[in-house]
């Protein structure tokens, strides 16, 4: 219980938290991100990883790919609250579990070590679409797609074998089949 | 080929095309050559306030008793961040603003220059939206579109930050686009549908209540009336919120007084126990619904209002409308009154037994106090300036605080748009710049700002505005020496411990009157009182009224915080009460 002296009321049981994926279209200006991002800061909604890109050179619209958190009343106001911003065209949002929907993250995996380590790192990736993309004597740079969470396993595993560096992506997202969100 | 003409030049062009009478302002190096261009614009009028907090808030309540945007301007750095407050004021209580900020020259944007601030960066969060703008060429465009967003769906302020040599730059101007819709969004989304389901749910209803909100108000003097016959046609109880008051008149018996926080005891209990909630134009505020978990828990709820993201908010409703609300109750109305016989009178006998309910609570009387012939207990005060005043058309701004919850609670409104009060962000000082703004805009009404000593020296500075161009408003001060909430809550909550709540040296506010150039009246006992509001209202000029109140007195009723609306803590008059007190720790 919250302290009861005060001229707020007390915050109520929280619900259970989904996770969701945000695409957001906007107009490419000066200041869209920020408006995005301060909508979500400001508000007190979850940010877990973020994709930003220009996918209309003509039209000039950019494709944001928001991953969060939230109970089913905040990921309702976070779609209504996104379309109200001026330069927001459209805004779908996807469970995580959505069987109709891609998920993907990129990771560059820099391993430094011995060739046999090496070579154990590529193996381990083959699963996840490795690409090498720089090899040394003693290094390797591999890019793996995936999800967030074969990413994490990942790391996790190529920590011992000489994982010294890692860059990842946020999440992007595309639908299944001929369908397009309209 | 048309004359090129310069972005100051193109500004004015855009305030006379939006059909823009007055500007409020403040100039500064980075505005000057707008301010150059003004003597040039015989139609648009500045009005210099004395600080830019004033200038928000004047065009609020320009904007607030008129319907029409009001326009700020304001120069870079020091002027735009003093406008931030009111920028916020206006954002949360959903006022048409448009704000034109001065900015540095585009090469110097960056390089922390003189008054340079990132302005669009501060104000990004309390605007709908805001440009700066980089090319001459977007200049008009932009002022027109700015002037689209504050004033469509649900209003609000916005801003425009224009470099200064993007105001010597020449180009073409455009004229506003006829109908314009960023992005396609329509505002009107509802279906008849939904229209049919509400009048189910209202002829099923034994236990109805509407609640209106600030919506009504921003929906233009039309969706009042429609909510008039609306209220009339169903014959449910009415409750308003303080920014909706007004919307229905105070003085009618439908009517069953503001709910909330210092709401009436009928008003909130008939909240807590109906069976059909319709809420109008309102966003479930948290000082209005006290404790979620236990709001209404016996009703359908149905919520009409402009603002999808308004809907399901706070709390889950069974029916949405998404529209204007004028739009929606005509459409409701239509129907009821297509319906065979009407249900006028089948729906009031449903109903009877429910306002024999309200009318048990009424006489609880949750508004009463122990009057006193020896000090001006704050009640009295607003009740005799109501009574004084009523027979004209009368404009109420006020400040925030204790003062604001008697004036909501004992000046009655009949008519949308008379009343101009911070409710959203608790502006102290909003009152009185927002009385020059709704003076501005009603040159010959009778325009009173019901103040606090505490809040009105926060932009006490305005009244040099209001002397500078005549107007008239009355600043009607009930001067109890404290910051009265804060006093109220830390009696009741933090064990008297008056904490910085009592003002040491008070100004004298007659001679400070005087100060200023306008008049000063003083009144400290009851009997003196009407006279003494008499005088202020029939002296032609800007008067401050200092109306020494009962320092003690508490503001009631009162929902403690964490409770329900059926567990409020009424006045001193009621004899339930002292055993509330005994408890009240434990309660608040």
């Amino acid at each position: 219980m919250g302290n009861p002296k005060s001229a707020y009321s007390i915050p109520t049981k929280k619900g259970k938290l989904d996770t969701h994926i945000f695409v957001v279209w906007v107009d490419n200006e000066a200041g869209v991100l920020a408006r995005v991002v301060g909508l979500f800061s400001g508000r007190g909604y979850n940010i877990e990883s973020l994709a930003v890109a220009e996918v209309d050179a003509a039209k000039n619209i950019s494709r944001i790919t928001i991953v969060t958190t939230g109970t089913p009343q905040v990921i309702d106001q976070i779609k209504l609250q996104l379309k109200k911003l001026v330069p927001v065209h459209k805004v779908a949002d996807f469970k995580r579990e959505d069987k109709k929907v891609i998920f993907k993250e990129m990771a560059l995996l820099k391993v430094v070590g011995k060739k046999k380590g090496l070579e154990k790192c590529i193996k381990a990736c083959k699963s996840f679409n490795p690409v090498i993309l720089d090899k040394t004597k003693q290094s390797v740079v591999i890019q793996i797609t995936a999800l967030r969470r074969e990413i994490d396993k990942m790391s996790k595993k190529l920590k011992p074998l000489g994982l010294t560096s890692t860059s990842r992506t946020g999440a992007i997202a595309m639908t299944r089949g001929a369908e397009v969100f309209k | 080929m048309p004359k090129l003409l310069t972005g100051a030049e193109i500004v004015f062009k855009c305030l006379e095309d939006q059909d823009v009478e007055y500007i409020f302002g403040y100039p500064g190096g980075a505005v000057l050559p707008i301010y150059d261009e003004l003597k040039n614009h015989e139609t648009v009028k500045h009005i210099l306030v004395r600080h830019e907090q004033g200038a928000g808030h004047a065009a609020e309540g320009y904007a607030r008793s008129t319907g029409k945007p009001g326009v700020v301007l304001v120069t870079s750095g020091p002027g735009a961040t003093n406008v931030v407050t009111a920028l916020t004021d206006a954002y949360m209580d959903s006022v048409p603003l448009v704000c034109i900020s001065g900015q540095v020259p585009t090469h110097l944007i960056g390089t922390d220059a003189f008054q340079e601030c990132d302005t669009t960066g501060i104000t990004r969060p309390c605007t709908k939206h805001n440009w700066l703008v980089k090319d001459i060429k977007d200049l008009s465009k932009i002022i027109h579109e700015a002037f689209y967003v504050a004033t469509t769906g649900r209003p609000g302020p916005v801003l425009i930050d224009i470099p200064k040599d993007i105001q010597f730059a020449k180009t073409n101007y455009l004229k506003p686009k006829k109908e314009k819709k960023p992005n396609g969004t329509s505002h009107n989304k509802f279906s008849q549908s939904e229209i049919d389901e509400l009048i189910n749910l209202i002829s099923k209803s034994k236990k109805p209540i509407i609640y209106s909100g600030g919506g009504v108000i921003n929906s233009g003097p039309n969706a009042s009336e429609s909510l008039r016959e609306f209220v009339r046609l169903t014959g449910f109880p009415i409750t308003s919120t303080l920014q909706g008051l007004g919307a229905f008149p105070g003085e009618d018996n439908q009517f069953i007084g503001m709910l909330g926080m210092h709401g009436t005891y009928e008003a909130n209990n008939a909240m807590h126990d109906c069976d059909l909630l319709i809420n109008i134009g309102a966003r479930f505020d948290d000082r209005i619904t006290g404790k979620i978990d236990e709001f209404s828990p016996k009703s359908k709820k149905v919520h009409i209002d402009i603002d999808p993201s308004s809907i399901n908010k706070i709390i889950k409703v069974n029916l949405a409308i998404v529209g204007d609300v004028n739009e929606v109750l005509r459409s409701a109305i239509k129907k009821i009154n297509k319906k065979q016989n009407g249900f006028k009178i089948s729906n009031k006998q449903n109903i009877s037994k429910w306002w024999g309910q309200i009318q048990k609570w009424r006489t609880k009387d949750s508004l009463g106090f122990i009057n006193s012939e020896k000090t001006i207990k704050p009640q009295h005060a607003v009740k005799r300036l109501y009574e004084l005043t009523k027979n004209q058309d009368t404009f109420i701004t006020t400040e925030v605080g204790q003062h604001q919850m008697w004036a909501a609670q004992h000046y009655k409104f009949n008519k949308p748009n008379r009343w101009m009060t911070s409710g959203g962000l608790g502006t102290m000082g909003y009152g009185l710049p927002a009385a020059v703004g709704v003076q501005i805009a009603h040159p010959d009404k009778l325009v009173i700002d019901i103040a606090g000593e505490a809040s009105v020296l926060m932009t006490m500075q305005e009244m040099s505005t209001a002397v500078q161009y005549n107007l008239p408003i009355k600043i009607f001060v009930l001067n109890n020496q404290y910051m009265g909430m804060v006093r109220q809550w830390q009696e009741l909550l933090h064990e008297k411990n008056y904490s910085e709540s009592y003002t040491e040296a008070l100004p004298d506010f007659v001679k400070l009157a005087e100060a200023y150039g306008c008049k000063g009246i003083k009144a400290q006992t009851p009997n003196e009182l009407d006279d003494k509001i008499r005088e202020m209202v029939n002296y032609n000029g800007p008067v401050i009224f200092d109306c020494q109140v009962d320092p003690n007195e508490n503001c009631f009723p009162m929902i403690p915080s964490g409770k329900p609306h059926n567990q409020m803590i009424l006045g001193p008059n009621d004899k339930d009460e002292k055993k509330i007190t005994g408890k009240g720790k434990t309660l608040v």
